[in-house]
């Protein structure tokens, strides 16, 4: 549906979109290791990886927002509502399994994203402002709710800490959800109709309408999506960090539109893929710790963050602009 | 004049008004001219970045690295400080710093024909990093006394805070530019339609480009102040105020989709922020509940007057069908 993906040489351009992340992290990896080898140990790979899932999760859902030409500022704060939520209730019945802490988590973030998708959609308000907004009531909710108070891990069931360290098959469960997450999400983007159209909406909202696309379903449907993953996210978070307080997960919704925008999800709808966004957070992620191994200032983690972020999107523009040439050349022949 | 009365910045300047009449008449201590001060103070680093917003927003951008331009400034104000710089040359320098910082979004966003939201995403982080890396998890403290205490004070030790002068003077300025100045019609008209401003003879790219240097120059500017007022350099000053200005710029009537707002709407959104977050502290409401009246206004800033049009056409409409079947 999208103009980009009928024509050989722009595919063959957005693939190297991806490749281009592929081979940063190649590079980086590579140059950390000669410096010091232990940064290909198993432990250290663990501790990537499992630093990923948390913000892959997100920005998974965030990608398919922004594909459809919309934004979800709110997901750090869905995180601290849910990662709170879990936390109590965890901490109140000791004997829950985990899978309804994941429910339960999953539930939460995809009321808090049904909210925001009705008012995108039917209220006519901006997707910016809608998130905005929600970024403050939902962490306003969760101050009123928690107080000062926190939940530390010795209140916590063990079932529920140990979550974050189990291993399935020798790869952790955290890092199982992050690839099934993405991956799923890879796949329906790329092959079902629902992927299709929503990548139409974020292209040209007038013509999907026009086009007969259910654009509210669908729309509805992407911010129920990131909602629910913040949600996820933050039953990870509370899991993985064992001590959740109101202000778990502030700011996070930075990070996650950063991994989204350095992975090749352009700004405004219509292009790049989720597994894009998934190796844009594995890139940030990467980045942090090799920092650390390489003895340079921690200072400058942000400061790169920021430098990659705009290095990402002038390298969309120049795709663009490279296609739209070979679009006005082809048109020219014909 | 319905419409008048209906439309959004008149309800927000009225709102704002009854909000501050209610609560200097329920709210012990908010009235005096010791709380005023303090209500000044707090409402100076909004009030002076929202005034660029405000442009901006009318043009059809955004600007969200304005408090990592202050963040940045506050740090290189401390580092400037330790290096043995004079505060005279270190004020003006900082802000041209911050006009240099806002050049390169206009770059950007102008030169290359990037999405401004991505823009200012990037540099959000790339400002406030680099202001880490100025001056890491350190502060400065030992700034003149003449200096912190002038932008403390009041005119003559009466109830008028000093720093209200340049809050006023900038607003003044601002205002006739944006009401009264052919550059402020064309950044309405730059907002409606860029196309057509283009063809109109209105130099788009350049205007924004300047716009985004101003946001820049006033963000140092708030910086060095910001500084002053805590008497203290740090990297995480201000840190997360840009969504605070913005949503006081839309709270006052401004359209995220530009070509639509008042800046006597916008002042009156930051006073009504200001207020109640002064009030609610007061009456020792915790802030965090503010932040879900915060975020409440904001959306219904939008979705209020959405309403009032569907419900204003639905009922033309009906009207004008039992006209045509009379």
């Amino acid at each position: 549906m999208t103009p980009v993906a009928t024509t050989a040489p722009a595919r063959n351009l957005l693939k190297t979109r991806e490749l281009g992340i592929l081979l940063a992290l190649v590079l980086l990896v590579l140059y950390t290791t000669i410096n010091n080898s232990r940064f290909l140990s198993g432990q250290s790979i663990r501790d990537n990886l499992l630093n990923t899932a948390i913000l892959a999760v997100m920005a998974t859902g965030q990608a398919v927002v922004v594909i459809t030409r919309n934004i979800d500022l709110s997901v750090g704060s869905v995180l601290g509502i849910s990662a709170w939520a879990v936390a109590t209730m965890m901490s109140e019945h000791q004997g829950l399994p985990m899978i309804v802490a994941i429910v339960a988590g999953l539930a939460v973030g995809a009321v808090a994203g049904l909210l925001n998708g009705v008012l995108v959609r039917y209220g006519k308000v901006p997707a910016l402002v809608v998130t905005l907004g929600t970024l403050y009531i939902y962490r306003g909710i969760t101050y009123q709710w928690a107080g000062g108070s926190q939940v530390n891990a010795d209140k916590l069931p063990a079932h529920f800490l140990n979550f974050a360290n189990d291993n399935l098959l020798g790869i952790p469960w955290l890092v199982l959800i992050a690839l099934v997450v993405v991956g799923g999400a890879t796949l329906v983007m790329r092959n079902y109709r629902v992927g299709r159209e929503l990548y139409a909406m974020g292209s040209s909202p007038q013509a999907a309408e026009l086009a007969g696309i259910k654009v509210a379903r669908n729309l509805l449907g992407a911010f129920v999506l990131s909602g629910a993953l913040a949600g996820l996210a933050g039953v990870l978070f509370a899991a993985r960090f064992g001590t959740v307080d109101a202000s778990a997960g502030t700011g996070y919704e930075l990070n996650v539109v950063a991994a989204v925008v350095v992975g090749g999800v352009a700004v405004f709808g219509g292009s790049g893929t989720v597994w894009g966004a998934g190796l844009g957070a594995l890139l940030l992620t990467v980045i942090s710790s090799a920092l650390a191994v390489l003895d340079i200032n921690q200072f400058w983690q942000q400061a790169i963050v920021g430098a990659l972020i705009i290095l990402a999107i002038c390298a969309d523009r120049l795709v663009a602009v490279r296609i739209a040439r070979s679009l006005r050349k082809r048109d020219a022949r014909a | 004049m319905l419409k008048k009365l209906g439309s959004w910045d008149a309800i927000i300047i009225l709102l704002t008004l009854i909000v501050l009449v209610v609560a200097s008449v329920t709210v012990d201590n908010f009235g005096t001219s010791r709380n005023f001060t303090f209500m000044v103070l707090d409402l100076m680093p909004i009030i002076l970045v929202a005034l660029p917003m405000t442009f901006i927003i009318i043009t059809g951008e955004i600007d969200l690295s304005v408090a990592s331009i202050l963040g940045l400034t506050s740090s290189l104000m401390g580092w400037f400080w330790n290096h043995d710089l004079s505060i005279q040359t270190i004020i003006p320098l900082c802000v041209l710093i911050g006009a240099v910082a806002g050049m390169l979004n206009g770059f950007l966003i102008t030169g290359l024909g990037l999405p401004s939201l991505a823009v200012t995403i990037g540099t959000l982080a790339l400002y406030r990093g680099l202001a880490f890396v100025v001056l890491g998890d350190s502060a400065v403290a030992d700034f003149p006394f003449n200096f912190t205490g002038w932008v403390t004070g009041t005119l003559g030790g009466g109830s008028i805070p000093n720093v209200l002068i340049p809050i006023i003077a900038m607003a003044v300025v601002f205002g006739v530019i944006l009401h009264a100045t052919p550059v402020g019609r064309a950044l309405y008209a730059i907002g409606a339609n860029a196309q057509a401003a283009h063809f109109s003879g209105i130099r788009v790219a350049r205007t924004k480009f300047w716009l985004y240097v101003v946001s820049g120059a006033v963000s140092g500017l708030v910086g060095v102040l910001w500084t002053l007022r805590y008497s203290s350099a740090r990297a995480d000053n201000g840190a997360g105020l840009e969504l605070a200005v913005v949503a006081a710029v839309l709270l006052g009537g401004v359209s995220i989709f530009g070509g639509k707002g008042s800046l006597p709407g916008v002042l009156a959104g930051v006073v009504l922020l200001t207020a109640l977050q002064n009030a609610l502290r007061l009456e020792d409401v915790s802030g965090q509940a503010l932040n879900i009246v915060t975020g409440a206004l904001l959306v219904l800033s939008v979705l209020l007057p959405n309403i009032v049009t569907t419900v204003r056409g639905n009922w033309q409409r009906r009207r004008l069908r039992q006209s045509a079947a009379q």
